[in-house]
């Protein structure tokens, strides 16, 4: 995945004022953004996406520019084509997990009904191990469930990238270690391009193909990953 | 104690009309205020509330001197041939007034309690901002505009003093059950004031009855 970062950004507040300035470029598969929280790994992960906008700078994914403040190009969120997987997930608390898996599929001003058939709908509830669950609210999945549905709801729209903003924070530590292997299969099976940002050095260790590195706002330093045993990561 | 009836179909009129007109104004308003970002968004605020807060016989005099004959508005009206002083119309405008601020109020609060976070996953997941709207932001607060719109709805069919300020006290025409209950004091009428009492007190009771039924289960779940 040929993808170029080079924005700046200043953010402020009454108490204090951040500025991010993230340069990089990669055509690893796996990528991981890595640094403490608060360093922008997120405002990053967001302009990629489209929902922050930088005040300038350049984003190209495969050769097709999506933000270029010089040339005055600021593709919308919804023309990227990118998936991006939440926290905290932003499930629909309001739809069961058909209807949330379905959300992208189904266009117009109404959302889909709650046994809204769709291929596609059905091969990630299958592919996933949701199918029990399809009926169900998201206030009443555990965890992992809940991060399922939103995996497969960002990658049933066949997303070009998977943007992954700390996947695994919210879990506990075994069920961390199972859906980080479950997330690295589903990667390579699907060989989608992956982008994730993570304070946990375990999913350095994991996903880092390439690894980079942001610390107070802007990018130290940019390497290849050569395994976790050869580097002491912090 | 047939006539009872007459106000109470009445009351119900102008507080159903004012309710709906409040439904639009105030859910539209209220979307506003959640979403400008500017200094004035309070004084905004501050100034469409000031109907729950000021007196209603305040709120009456200032809508007859816009409203009457030879008011701003009124005589402008008056010229197209609408009449709002002494009629159930007026009534509704008085009654609107007055329950606006319940609407607004719920329909901001509503609005800002929505995770702007599900808004941007609904964003990278191709969904129009208006489909957004209707959606994903507008069913998470319909449980808060509706409870503001059944409270909305209560305080206009109780609505006194700015409606006799405006619509008077005309039975049949403008005498609400809250007027007709002080018209009926006035004059003595013991039981009818009685009757008025009960009737106005059973309706109420059904109408937080039918809230409780109305406000979909499902958004129990919506909360976090």
């Amino acid at each position: 995945m040929p993808l170029a970062v080079d924005i700046r950004k200043t953010l402020r507040s009454a108490e204090r004022r951040f500025t991010l300035d993230v340069s990089f470029t990669t055509t690893a598969k796996r990528v991981v953004l890595f640094g403490p929280s608060g360093a922008g790994k997120s405002l990053t992960l967001q302009a990629i996406a489209g929902l922050l906008r930088p005040d300038e700078g350049v984003i190209a994914l495969a050769g097709e520019t999506l933000f270029d403040s010089a040339r005055g190009i600021d593709q919308k969120p919804q023309a990227r084509k990118l998936a991006y997987l939440f926290q905290d997930y932003a499930l629909f608390p309001h739809l069961n997990v058909r209807q949330n898996i379905a959300f992208g599929l189904h266009e117009g001003w109404l959302n889909p009904r709650r046994r809204f058939a769709h291929p596609d709908v059905d091969y990630w509830l299958n592919a996933l191990d949701l199918a029990s669950l399809a009926g169900n609210h998201p206030a009443q999945l555990s965890g992992g469930q809940k991060q399922r549905v939103a995996l497969a709801r960002a990658l049933v729209a066949k997303p070009r990238l998977l943007l992954l903003d700390k996947p695994f924070s919210a879990l506990d530590g075994q069920l961390r270690e199972r859906m980080r292997r479950e997330l690295s299969e589903l990667q390579q099976r699907l060989d989608i391009p992956m982008l994730l940002i993570t304070h946990d050095a375990d999913d350095v260790a994991a996903f880092g193909d390439q690894v980079v590195q942001v610390n107070d706002g802007g990018v130290r330093e940019q390497q290849l990953f050569t395994g976790y045993a050869a580097r002491s990561v912090l | 104690m047939e006539h009872a009836w007459v106000p109470l179909l009445l009351s119900l009129k102008v507080a159903g009309w004012a309710t709906a007109l409040n439904l639009v104004f105030g859910v539209a308003a209220g979307l506003g205020l959640a979403r400008w970002r500017s200094g004035a968004r309070d004084v905004v605020d501050s100034l469409l509330t000031l109907p729950l807060v000021m007196p209603p016989t305040v709120l009456g005099y200032y809508l007859l001197v816009l409203l009457g004959r030879r008011g701003v508005v009124g005589g402008w009206l008056d010229r197209l041939g609408i009449q709002l002083v002494f009629t159930w119309q007026g009534a509704v405008i008085a009654s609107m007034i007055v329950a606006f601020p319940l609407v607004l109020k719920s329909a901001r609060a509503a609005f800002e309690s929505v995770d702007p976070q599900l808004e941007r996953a609904a964003r990278t997941l191709g969904i129009s901002e208006t489909a957004i709207f209707f959606r994903v932001t507008l069913p998470l607060a319909t449980r808060g505009i509706l409870a503001g719109t059944l409270l909305s709805f209560a305080r206009a069919l109780g609505e006194f003093g700015a409606t006799l300020m405006i619509a008077g006290n005309l039975p049949g025409r403008t005498q609400t059950l809250s007027v007709a209950v002080y018209a009926a004091v006035q004059a003595g009428d013991d039981s009818t004031a009685n009757f008025l009492v009960l009737v106005t007190s059973a309706t109420c009771i059904v109408v937080l009855l039918l809230a409780g039924r109305l406000v979909p289960q499902h958004s129990l779940m919506t909360s976090r």
